[in-house]
């Protein structure tokens, strides 16, 4: 049982909504049920769970994604730096192995919490809800969730975020939203990350970036930064403040492909 | 606080834990219907669900050993992504990573499919009905 709310949310056994279906055709020793269910709906239950966690205690959840060695765990960093007096900020840090980034959280004087998953590439609803349990929701304004360094797995699980941000580090190539588009698709708000190297790098573009998400149908802002300079983080801190804002002024925030559930757009 | 062990046993890769919720679902079904065997699934998945098909259909033969399903055949339904346009009200199919109009070209569109991964169907074998002797 969630000790929090008391539901019988646990890793293993979730809620379910109706199992029965429509039997719609009958034949002599079998029958064909016809159902419309999106087959991650266990981890939708739970993201929806978390998503509570979070209206109950005031905390906007940012799940942060990207490749590996993008800069994620330096953003955040940065970030502390920046507005650590005066938000009160956790993390939760995916990784296959070790609990590297999680010390340099901590080291920062944020609790952190490490998710060493394994083999898996990605977390899911449930592991996140584990990690809330180990941290003091009442003491965080923003919860930021850094996913596992991956562009393809991580985009089809929803947390109960309140928004996407992905890192798209310009010693990457520019044309990275075409090649994993349902990661970019999924994205609020794009980090264009490293960008203090943009002067060297003369062949990342960042039109030829911002065209790539456009035609996902994606308007999310794109914005370069780079956590060694930190006039360069304004935008970002502006961008998560709204957020925060709109948080605390109870506005239902979802991630923008969380906001018609995956499946139910094909359901007719 | 590191969490692992619990995270390790529940989710290997992403294809087969997509796999095994969905099994989780099916045996689901199959009980409310006291099904004794499933002999068939059928599935919807569109190219923006971040699911890969071959690779679902490779991971569902390890996933269905030992469960109700362990003998079902797999149906995979590819779904087309369909756009349609804010500005000419045009449906167009388009690819994962080209999702601008069709018609004119723009990219405020919205997404009408394509990002599905739906369990549409379960073929079952419902429990024999119990044998009422015969009033003599």
């Amino acid at each position: 049982m969630c000790e929090h709310c008391g539901c019988a949310a646990t890793p293993n056994v979730v809620h379910v909504s109706d199992a029965k279906g429509t039997v719609s055709a009958k034949a002599a020793d079998a029958v064909s049920v016809e159902l419309l269910t999106g087959i991650l709906d266990e981890n939708d239950h739970a993201a929806a769970h978390n998503r509570e966690h979070f209206a109950r205690h005031g905390v906007l959840a940012v799940n942060v994604m990207s490749s590996p060695g993008s800069g994620k765990t330096s953003l955040l960093e940065a970030t502390i730096d920046t507005i650590g007096e005066k938000h009160r900020m956790a993390v939760i840090e995916g990784d296959l192995e070790t609990e590297n980034d999680a010390k340099r959280i901590r080291a920062k004087g944020v609790p952190a919490v490490q998710i060493t998953t394994g083999s898996a590439c990605h977390l899911d609803a449930h592991m996140v809800h584990d990690a809330l349990h180990a941290l003091d929701l009442d003491n965080v304004d923003i919860l930021f969730i850094e996913n596992v360094g991956n562009l393809v797995c991580p985009a089809s699980f929803d947390l109960g975020q309140h928004a996407n941000v992905t890192l798209l580090a310009v010693t990457e190539g520019d044309d990275k939203p075409a090649k994993y588009p349902v990661m970019f698709r999924a994205s609020d708000l794009v980090l264009l990350s490293k960008a203090d190297l943009l002067d060297v790098l003369d062949d990342f573009s960042p039109d030829r970036a911002t065209d790539c998400v456009r035609a996902l149908a994606n308007p999310a802002e794109i914005v370069p930064v780079s956590a060694r300079r930190s006039e360069t983080l304004a935008p970002w801190i502006a961008w998560l403040e709204a957020r925060l804002a709109a948080c605390r002024d109870d506005e239902a925030l979802r991630p923008r492909t969380a906001q018609s559930p995956a499946g139910l757009v094909a359901a007719e | 606080m590191r969490l692992s062990q619990q995270a390790r046993k529940r989710t290997p890769v992403h294809e087969l834990s997509l796999c095994n919720g969905l099994l989780r679902q099916v045996e689901q079904v199959a009980d409310a219907h006291h099904a004794v065997e499933v002999t068939g699934i059928v599935l919807a998945v569109g190219p923006l669900s971040g699911a890969e098909p071959s690779l679902l259909s490779r991971a569902f033969h390890l996933a269905r050993i030992g469960t109700i399903a362990e003998n079902a055949e797999l149906e995979i339904e590819h779904a087309p992504a369909i756009v349609r346009c804010d500005t000419c009200g045009v449906e167009t199919e388009a690819a994962a990573n080209a999702l601008s109009c069709g018609r004119c070209g723009t990219w405020k569109v919205t997404l009408k499919a394509g990002n599905e991964l739906m369990l549409k169907r379960v073929d079952l074998v419902p429990a024999e009905q119990p044998i009422v002797a015969a009033a003599s």
